[in-house]
């Protein structure tokens, strides 16, 4: 689901960079996830692109513990974040792959959620008083505007796919 | 929690098996859910069991590091009621899909709610059978027209699982979407806390026999209104449903449903003594 930019007030700098946590976490996780699922269906070459995506995503979660030093960035539970938008803001959507989408398709994907994740940062920003976490959330949307950048430019060297990309010669047919 | 239990992550109540599911089907969702409500409650793995019966859903038990049984088509509940009786303290989910549970288990359905044994049971419905290659199923529209058995649509008013559900007594009842896994994992919390049956009808797309159904995730709203513990009010809720709110719908105060298994069965045991035949080729082995 596309991001509402509708966050909920973030108390603190440390409640944020536990977001922040949670978020790349979620990502890395998914990006695994979404290459098994290719992998299992015989599409290596982009089964091999979310697996260096989720290892990108491995390095932010590195990124966001070392601006975090000793903070403790555990939370309770995922569904108490303040995002209001299904899902972490930085995953991409299960619904959103198919068995037969090709790279192009598959950073389009990841660049739709690093923009979510630059407009969850941008609305923690937008909605506080807090000068803490207004710079917190400004730094964390810079960051994120970073991995869009470089998404896009990858985007911009890959071949858009063809119209009939999810023709496939040998379809899962009903029963006749 | 116990002192000195670790809570695991999410991703550590997952079995290592990778799920054959098509990319983009909405059970994936699901599991990510289950896992991390797992997580959430500090459920030890074998404090916990997930059973299923035939399905592409029903697949479930197999990806997850947790008890799991996958059953006989349609015969989930009736297992789960027995393991939930026979061990109380486990936390029993019963997973499926809207033909297993609603078509094959249709009468298992409707007695698990009027049981009201304490259960989770969740349905990922996507209206149709998906793995035996897209047939209409009980929650099919009646002009879906794609089925090669049912040309022209089935005709028949499509099975309506919140309705059913509340008119037999299951004791807590909610919907919820696979595009949103944060979401359902905190609905399914809300289900394994409340005592008795809870049915949760999951709308988790099938990407291959229903593509349009990825659509879901922008129909899907939050219900506009609290849930009730007034069965006529949730009824007259569900008249106005658009079959696209999300959220719970009814929270009832009706007590689970434990009998005392005991005297059954010491009672079919004496039966059993009392009517054994040998069969003379088995005496004395």
């Amino acid at each position: 689901m596309q991001a509402k930019n509708k966050v909920a007030a973030i108390a603190s700098a440390d409640e944020l960079l536990a977001h922040a946590m949670a978020i790349e976490m979620e990502a890395a996780e998914r990006y695994a996830e979404l290459a098994d699922q290719m992998e299992t269906h015989n599409n290596p070459e982009v089964a091999e692109l979310f697996s260096k995506l989720a290892e990108i995503e491995g390095k932010h979660i590195q990124q966001v513990r070392d601006i975090s030093g000793d903070v403790d960035l555990s939370m309770t539970t995922l569904w108490k974040h303040g995002w209001v938008d299904p899902g972490a803001s930085e995953a991409p959507e299960y619904e959103d792959v198919h068995y037969l989408m090709q790279p192009y398709h598959a950073i389009s994907l990841a660049l739709r959620a690093e923009r979510r994740a630059v407009a969850f940062f941008t609305g923690v920003e937008e909605k506080t008083d807090d000068k803490e976490v207004a710079a917190m959330a400004r730094r964390l949307a810079e960051d994120e505007r970073k991995h869009v950048s470089l998404l896009e430019d990858w985007l911009d060297k890959l071949p858009e796919p063809d119209e009939d990309w999810a023709d496939d010669p040998d379809p899962p047919v009903g029963t006749e | 929690m116990d002192v000195g239990t670790v809570r695991l992550e999410p991703k550590q109540y997952k079995s290592g098996l990778k799920p054959v599911w098509c990319p983009g089907c909405g059970d994936f969702g699901v599991l990510s859910s289950i896992t991390k409500v797992l997580s959430a409650l500090g459920l030890p793995r074998e404090d916990v069991a997930v059973i299923s019966g035939i399905g592409c859903s029903s697949r479930i038990p197999a990806y997850l590091d947790v008890y799991g049984f996958h059953a006989v088509h349609g015969r989930a509940l009736p297992l789960a009621t027995g393991l939930k009786l026979a061990r109380p303290d486990l936390t029993v989910l019963v997973a499926g899909g809207d033909g297993d549970g609603f078509s094959i288990g249709g009468n298992h359905f409707l007695h698990a709610c009027r049981c009201n044994t304490d259960l989770t049971y969740i349905v990922m419905d996507n209206q149709v059978y998906g793995m035996t290659k897209g047939q209409a199923s009980p929650t099919t529209d009646p002009n879906w027209e794609e089925g090669k058995l049912t040309p022209g649509g089935t005709g028949i008013n499509p099975f309506q699982p919140l309705v059913i559900a509340l008119a037999s007594g299951a004791n807590f009842i909610a919907r919820c979407s696979s595009s949103d896994p944060n979401g359902t994992a905190q609905t399914i919390v809300e289900a394994i806390q409340h005592p008795g049956f809870s049915f949760i009808q999951v709308l988790s797309p099938c990407v291959t026999f229903r593509p349009e159904q990825r659509q879901w995730k922008k129909l899907v709203h939050p219900a506009p209104v609290e849930p009730t513990d007034d069965p006529a009010r949730a009824a007259r809720r569900l008249l106005t449903d658009d079959a696209y709110f999300t959220g719970v719908l009814y929270r009832g105060r009706r007590a689970p449903s434990e009998p005392a298994p005991q005297q059954t069965c010491e009672e079919v045991a004496a039966l059993e003594k009392e009517f054994r035949v040998e069969s003379p080729r088995y005496v004395g082995r």
